[in-house]
């Protein structure tokens, strides 16, 4: 069967018709985008139609955040749609931002009409050449006869594999064409596509060789990565199950957080440069490292050379490119990280009733020794809020709750994947990769729209907020509850606390002068405003935040000079963790340290 | 410990290995716009070296073009360069001739050398060894024509450099395998 016959042909349309149709067939109930001349004709065909919902951001990068908290909370792939040249170009970081993290979007740009491409036409921009590196694929559709096939393909394509982001740039002239409409290819993920076609089905003999190395192993940990939440719900559930079953220690990125319960017994907390004392300890001293859908980045490395030196490596990825890149493996699988755990879970029903295990109970001492220095310990003395007790409040104040929580970057981002506490995959949406200020607030919108019943909570720091605080606007426009919860220390606090670290407390522009009223900004935006100041008066100010039923914004007034501990200094190892500020003395962040970001 | 933990797959010693390899790439892909952009893209933004690069559409009917790059990198290096090149959507096949066994590659070179009288029959003597024909001929100067490997042009570039002064204009390598299942 050729590609050709397997697209029923349909009726004559016009593009924006097409692209309508298609992101219907496609079952997109919601489109984040903003208007221009060059994507009118789409505009009009919005206007036209119930099926889909289009969402008014005030910024295309929001739009891109947006469409990434709804795809990293629902599972779907989130959709934009922005116009020619400074839209594009607005959504550029955005995109990278999904890149980084593998996030699903197809990102609609119109374009100039085709004859004018080239000619730095009004509001051109080279869409394509400018989105290449910071896309997973893109396409410019010269000929409507081109669209709806291309439409679905960029679906596929965002979905399929490692998931990331689709950009396909639709010159206006292409939007207003009539052309044919085609179908999607039957079966959608099944298809064999042209050339794209990720495996998913691991090797079983390796997933046998995985299990023999299971048993033989006497200080086994698991690290688990994004990959496993992209993976769908499922993987997570097979992964708990695993082990259950094992009863090996498990810790997770900074992405893989929520894949296993972080109320489990055998969860050690995340791992990296703000990870728990245990879980690098355990990734430094563990003699088989199970890495599933993570891809060993430099946060959660350290310093390589010093990175794990004892273990056996497995390597689960669907990705290829990310298996050996930073750190050579010793048992590399290719597969999609559900199915990989089905295998695995198999097998070792199989062969642990065959073969002896070994014995963990001497590793588990290890760790429980590790676990006894309480490496997230802090103290709330006097009435000045501490930022780990103002989130770790939030946490037992929300827990049983549908809580969906966003971030922005610094401190707060640390502080709220230490002390706040998953047990489900998709509630935790985070910039891992790229750490893009202005992330949070944009993606809780998108989250808050997957999920209308959902209390999402942006925990926010008062600079980032800032990088994309128009998106307040929509937040009230469309009535979504969502809660902004800022930790405001007056400092970009994690540029003033590596200034402290590394650079002689010389505070270089890490203060924020003339910041806003938050509560009248809040105000002025037509949604709540509240601040807490005093230690005693958090739980009530909390209390009031989520049960208020529209948007809120807390400003969490914190200590303006708490570090975030613990800590690996750059170039460290992780058997080289800083614990707390009295340790600060003693290593001195090495030269080849001090270059790294 | 168990056998055939490396099965298949490249044992972790021959990637701890520093030593820097050069392999020819072939990279069957969609002949569509911006897919040589996507593959030269690939290699300055993760800093890969490219010694050299052809394409060409190989097949009208199903648009495909063959790229043929000769790359050097470690072995980590390498295996990760296909792995890249092997997720770009419109690469059907990533070919690893050094790798995959026997193969022959070819360039071919234009050199034009200005050369004074009294060297000519010096020129003419290393053009006949290197059996190379002359496509061009102005006052004094020659352009020649020659097609083999890549250090056979350099050697013959480097003889003819010291006669005269010259400009080269050479293609890159094109290089295929010698059998089908290779
Ligand atoms: C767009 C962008 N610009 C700059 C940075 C560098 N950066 C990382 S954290 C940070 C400070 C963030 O301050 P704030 O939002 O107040 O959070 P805090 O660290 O105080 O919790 C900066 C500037 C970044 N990550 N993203």
């Amino acid at each position: 069967m050729t590609e050709d016959n397997l697209h029923s042909i349909e009726e004559e349309l016009n593009g924006a018709q097409i692209v309508l149709k298609a992101l219907q067939e496609q079952s997109v109930q919601v489109l984040f985008g903003y208007p221009g001349g060059a994507v009118l004709p789409i505009y009009d065909q919005i206007f036209k139609q119930n099926y889909v919902k289009h969402i008014l951001v005030r910024h295309e990068q929001g739009a891109v955040h947006a469409a990434e908290g709804y795809a990293r909370s629902t599972g779907k792939v989130g959709v934009v749609l922005v116009t020619s040249g400074p839209g594009a170009t607005n959504a550029v970081t955005g995109l990278t931002d999904a890149l980084m993290d593998s996030v699903p979007l197809v990102c609609l740009t119109g374009q100039v009409p085709t004859h004018l491409i080239g000619n730095d036409a009004f509001q051109e921009a080279d869409t394509v050449g400018i989105t290449r590196p910071c896309t997973k694929h893109n396409y410019l559709v010269k000929d409507v006869n081109d669209l709806s096939r291309v439409l679905h393909e960029a679906f596929y394509v965002a979905r399929s594999g490692r998931p990331g982001p689709v950009v396909v740039d639709l010159p206006k002239d292409v939007v207003m064409d009539k052309g044919a409409y085609t179908t999607a290819p039957r079966g959608i993920n099944r298809q064999r596509h042209k050339t794209y076609n990720p495996v998913t089905i691991p090797d079983r003999k390796k997933i046998d060789v995985a299990v023999d190395l299971f048993l033989e192993a006497k200080k086994p940990l698991f690290y688990t990565g994004g990959g496993v939440i992209n993976s769908g719900p499922k993987a997570s559930k097979t992964l708990t199950k695993l082990v259950d079953e094992t009863g090996f220690p498990i810790t997770s990125t900074l992405m893989g957080l929520g894949s296993y319960p972080s109320s489990s017994e055998n969860w050690l907390g995340m791992v990296g440069m703000h990870g728990t004392y245990e879980a690098n300890m355990a990734m430094h001293d563990c003699d088989l490292m199970i890495n599933i859908g993570a891809r060993f980045d430099d946060r959660v490395t350290g310093n390589l050379k010093l990175f794990s030196p004892n273990s056996k490596k497995i390597h689960i990825d669907i990705d290829a490119s990310s298996i050996n890149k930073n750190v050579i493996v010793d048992l590399p699988i290719l597969g999609d990280a559900s199915v990989a755990l089905d295998d695995i879970l198999d097998s070792w029903f199989k062969k642990s009733k065959l073969k002896n295990r070994s014995n963990l109970d001497s590793w588990w001492k290890k760790i429980s020794k590790w676990k006894s220095k309480d490496c997230l310990k802090f103290s709330q003395v006097d009435q000045v809020i501490k930022p780990q007790f103002a989130i770790k409040r939030l946490y037992e104040l929300t827990k049983d709750m549908e809580t969906f929580i966003t971030t922005e970057v610094g401190q707060h981002q640390m502080w709220a994947a230490q002390f706040y506490r998953f047990d489900k995959p998709n509630r935790w949406m985070t910039s891992g990769g790229l750490g893009t200020m202005g992330y949070g607030l944009p993606a809780a919108l998108g989250v808050q729209l997957g999920n209308p019943g959902g209390l999402v909570i942006d925990i926010a720091g008062e600079a980032s907020i800032l990088m994309n605080i128009q998106e307040l606007s929509t937040i009230v426009q469309y009535r979504l509850p969502v809660k902004l919860f800022i930790v405001n220390n007056q400092y970009m606090g994690m540029v003033r606390q590596w200034q402290e670290l590394l650079h002689g407390g010389r505070y270089s522009e890490s203060y924020t002068d003339s910041l806003p009223d938050f509560v009248k900004l809040a105000e002025a935006y037509g949604m709540k405003g509240m601040r807490v100041e005093k230690a005693e008066n958090v739980d009530e100010a909390i209390v009031e935040m989520i049960s208020t039923k529209g948007p809120v914004i807390l400003d969490v007034v914190v200590d303006q000079k708490e570090n975030c501990f613990p800590m690996i200094p750059s170039g460290a190892g992780h058997n080289q963790m800083l614990l707390g500020p009295e340790d600060k003395s003693q290593q001195p962040v090495s030269e080849e340290g001090m270059v790294l970001v | 410990m168990s056998s055939n933990l490396y099965e298949g797959s490249i044992p972790p010693a021959i990637f701890h290995d520093n030593q820097v390899f050069s392999h020819t790439i072939s990279v069957i892909v969609d002949n569509e716009a911006g897919v040589l952009a996507r593959v030269v893209g690939l290699f300055s933004g993760r800093g890969y070296n490219i010694e050299s690069l052809t394409v060409s559409e190989i097949d009208k009917n199903s648009q495909l073009s063959r790229i043929n790059l000769v790359t050097s990198g470690t072995t980590q290096i390498l295996e990760q360069i296909k792995a890249q090149l092997g997720r770009l959507v419109p690469v059907h096949n990533v070919i690893d001739l050094t790798s995959k066994g026997p193969s022959v590659s070819r360039e071919l070179a234009l050199v034009r050398v200005d050369v004074k009288d009294d060297l000519i029959d010096e020129l003419f003597k290393i053009s006949r060894i290197f059996t190379c024909k002359i496509v061009g001929l102005d006052k004094n100067s020659y352009v020649f024509e020659i097609i083999g490997k890549t250090a056979r042009i350099d050697a013959f570039i480097e003889l003819v450099s010291q006669i005269g002064s010259c400009e080269i204009s050479r293609t890159g390598i094109v290089a295929i395998s010698i059998s089908r299942d290779s």
